[in-house]
């Protein structure tokens, strides 16, 4: 026990979470459209392979990460057109995306298993890196780590204060009303379900490039299911997922701490422990069931088709 | 302010038709409204009311024909276009948000909208100037339907509207509360502002309308002054026939079949209302009818006697039998029938198909099922006869509920309960949005029943159909039932001292100063 520094597990708690953040933010906007995407896991594993392909290809990973939010996008649009435009059950298509994804990742990876990405650089913010503790916590990350908590706050501004935001929570809350004020219901959930997309690649490629860094097939091993129950327990709040996110990413580098330090629970147990701790956490906060609901939008998973 | 030759009409709709598939909505409709006219459409249900309205909002888009604003050409591609050109709606079934609140619900209905700040400043004065009061910061799940529709129009009103579109803006509202609507749309259009207006009351449009446009299969019938005729008239104009006013034989009543004593339950639900010590007897043949304003425990009073809610034993007795132990199936099957007033949702599944939905309450009572397996042809002859009955206008038995125009669907589903021979009945809001002549027909039926020997309730908003068919009326006023008085020679002033008098509009809705 005494091996474990509170320094380091800091530091690497934040890169830990930033996979699932990543993917639960961009997943958040999608569901307060009214839209249940499920294939967030195969979002994220396609963003995995193209951002590591990409990453090897041109030996930049900033092109990687780009084509990693390319990636989740055009996976995301196979979703978004057979929910939107062909009507498609929500719940359904989005398991099938997964399913199709995981595939279609081990694919494009065969050519890609054992090599090593180019490495994605730290910022270095000189003195300020430097100050004792919170320099190694909180400063010396790549860009990615805080990008993701940019995304937390912008989102959270946007559904709060902008008109955008509005429109969008009023489309997640009952698409009918929102289509009788003359808004556009498909176009809106189509933009929504892209960022979600590209969100997701930008987590799965955070896997492969940073947080491992190798491509394995099913690499994301469940990350995205996370994502998506983070969403739901987190309340549909932009702050809350960010907590949970980050109580996961402290689990999971404790956990991995623990076993190196030979604590003398069964690996098993100490393996499962993120998943079980972050969703009992987040589980309790939200047990207050009427209020729960009313964050919840009303029309989520609902299939919009137009009459008039 | 009649439309009159001189003043150039503020909207001309010319040769307006629009068609769907096996059906003309819409056959070359036009007439005009003049700058400050309140002006009816009539129609009944499936009219072409909705589609025109619609047309007129920029949300449908007409086959052919011409509409003029002020004497510009006007042919708005979405209702964004319609509001900029000062042309405002206020919807049937609310256009709100209920997980958002009062500013953001009418933020999201503007072009436009002011700084949060600003909008709530502005809301607070227009509604203080037309006596609308609303607070911006509430959550609209939690307003009442008036609440709802007051937001809807100030909405509206925020966008100094020339043209405002109202459709069946009263059905859901208490009297009290169209008393200040009536005011609040007098003031406008002395304003200037047009209205147009549409509604299924007729004693309404005659006592605030300056013109009416009566609309029969998705053409203009006829147009009069309202003031000028009688609602009868303009009925007969809407349906193209002679109305039959529903009459009874004063027959015996018989033994008590339906009872509930000193039944007492409280609120379930946060903004429920309790019920406290109600007491009624209904015998055979009789008709109670109940009313009061919405939300003084009709709902709670429905389910308690449905069996959704449970009453304490000793409370509620059906044929002299204690019905607290059984649930909502057993009590169909011993003959207590019962139809909500929420069409899609409670009293219909709204994906079901009308045979699906014919089963859903039948089973007891029709034997649509054997040793579990549904018996699909006597299931569908069940739905069936109830759209031949009760002429519910739809394509077939196996269209889904939700397909079903408000009017058509409440014919279904209270056919559907008739049809099944019930000791006792409880009806809630029988004919809501639904059109004279249907309703003349429903309330023919609710009394053809009672003739029969059943023992009815019915619970409603609309005074006067109480008084046209009920023989004892009582009123709910926070949970509490008064004492049944013959409905005969009863007088709207008394009436509204069962209800509670004048006071009942602030306690029933709590209002935030």
């Amino acid at each position: 026990m005494a091996g474990i520094s509170i320094e380091l597990l800091l530091a690497s708690l934040m890169v830990a979470a930033t996979p699932i953040l990543l993917a639960a933010i961009g997943e958040l906007v999608v569901e307060k459209a009214g839209v249940l995407n499920l294939g967030v896991e195969g979002m994220m594993i396609t963003g995995a392979i193209c951002g590591f392909a990409v990453a090897v290809e041109t030996g930049s990973p900033t092109l990687g990460f780009a084509g990693a939010a390319l990636g989740g996008a055009a996976l995301s649009v196979i979703f978004a057109v057979l929910t939107q435009l062909l009507l498609s059950n929500h719940v359904a298509t989005g398991l099938a995306l997964t399913l199709f994804g995981l595939g279609f990742s081990a694919l494009i990876g065969q050519g890609y298993v054992g090599v090593k990405p180019p490495s994605t650089p730290q910022i270095n913010l000189g003195v300020l890196s430097d100050i004792p503790f919170l320099g190694p916590v909180l400063l010396s990350h790549d860009l990615m780590v805080y990008l993701g908590l940019a995304l937390v706050a912008a989102v959270w501004a946007v559904l709060k204060f902008t008109r955008t935001g509005l429109i969008l929570r009023a489309i997640g809350e009952s698409h009918d009303a929102a289509h009788a004020l003359g808004y556009k219901v498909v176009r809106l959930r189509f933009l929504a379900i892209l960022f979600g997309g590209a969100s997701a690649g930008l987590g799965g490629a955070y896997l492969s490039l940073v947080r491992v860094p190798q491509w394995t097939e099913g690499m994301t091993a469940g990350a995205g299911w996370i994502a998506l129950a983070l969403v739901v327990f987190g309340a549909w709040k932009p702050w809350r997922v960010l907590l949970g996110a980050y109580l996961f990413g402290g689990v999971s580098v404790l956990q991995l701490n623990l076993q190196a330090a030979g604590l003398k629970v069964p690996v098993e147990l100490l393996s499962m422990s993120p998943y079980l701790i972050t969703i009992l956490v987040l589980v309790i906060m939200s047990a207050d069931k009427r209020r729960a609901a009313l964050n919840a939008p009303a029309a989520l998973g609902r299939v919009f088709h137009a009459t008039t | 302010m009649t439309a009159s030759p001189l003043i150039p009409p503020l909207l001309r709709l010319d040769g307006l038709t629009k068609a769907y598939p096996g059906v003309i909505a819409n056959n070359s409709v036009g007439f005009s409204i003049a700058p400050g006219e309140i002006h009816a459409l009539l129609g009944e249900n499936g009219a072409g009311k909705s589609t025109l309205v619609k047309m007129i909002y920029g949300l449908v888009k007409p086959d052919s024909g011409r509409m003029e604003l002020h004497g510009e050409a006007y042919a708005p591609s979405e209702p964004s276009i319609a509001r900029r050109r000062g042309v405002a709606m206020v919807f049937q079934h609310f256009s709100l948000f209920e997980a958002l609140d009062v500013a953001e619900n009418i933020a999201l209905g503007m072009e436009d909208p002011p700084p949060r700040r600003d909008l709530a400043e502005r809301i607070r004065s227009v509604s203080a100037e037309y006596g609308l009061p609303l607070d911006p910061s509430r959550r609209v799940g939690d307003l009442s339907a008036g609440e709802r529709q007051r937001v809807e129009i100030i909405r509206c009103l925020l966008q100094n509207p020339r043209l405002l579109i109202m459709d069946e803006p009263t059905s859901v509202l208490t009297p009290q509360e169209v008393d200040m609507l009536f005011t609040t749309l007098r003031t406008l259009s002395a304003e200037g502002t047009a209205i147009l207006y549409i509604s299924h009351k007729l004693d309404e449009i005659r006592s605030l309308c300056d013109g009416a446009t009566v609309l029969r299969h998705g053409k203009v019938v006829g147009s009069c002054v309202p003031r000028e005729t009688t609602a009868r008239a303009m009925a007969e104009l809407m349906v193209g026939a002679t109305l039959q006013t529903p009459a009874r034989a004063a027959g015996d009543r018989g033994d008590v079949l339906l009872e509930a004593r000193g039944l007492s339950l409280p609120a379930e639900r946060e903004f429920g209302t309790a019920l406290r010590d109600v007491n009624f007897q209904v015998r055979a043949g009789e008709i109670l009818g109940i009313g009061g304003v919405a939300g003084n425990g009709q709902d709670e009073l429905l389910s308690v006697l449905t069996g959704e809610t449970v009453a304490p034993p000793g409370t509620l007795f059906f044929q002299g039998a204690d019905m607290a132990p059984h649930g909502p199936r057993k009590r169909r099957e011993l003959g207590l029938l019962t139809a909500p007033e929420e069409r899609l949702g409670h009293a219909a599944a709204p994906d079901m198909t009308l045979v699906e939905n014919a089963l859903l309450t039948g089973i007891p009572r029709r034997g649509l099922t054997q040793s579990g397996f549904v018996n699909w042809p006597r299931t569908k002859d069940f739905a069936e006869r109830i759209i031949a009955d009760f002429d519910v206008r739809t394509p077939g038995s196996h269209v889904a509920a939700r397909a079903l125009s408000g009017g058509n669907l409440q014919k279904f589903v209270i056919g559907r309960e008739v049809l099944q021979a019930p000791g006792a009945l409880i009806v809630n809001q029988p004919t809501w949005g639904v059109d004279a002549a249907a309703a003349a027909s429903i309330r023919q039926a609710l009394l053809d029943l009672a003739e029969g020997g059943a023992a009815l309730i019915v619970i409603s908003q609309d005074l006067e159909e109480i008084l046209e068919i009920a023989d004892n009326f009582a009123a709910l006023n926070e949970g509490r039932l008064s004492a049944p008085r013959p409905a005969a020679g009863l007088s709207l002033d008394e009436i509204g001292l069962m209800m509670g008098g004048a006071h009942d509009m602030e306690t029933a809705h709590h209002a935030v100063p």
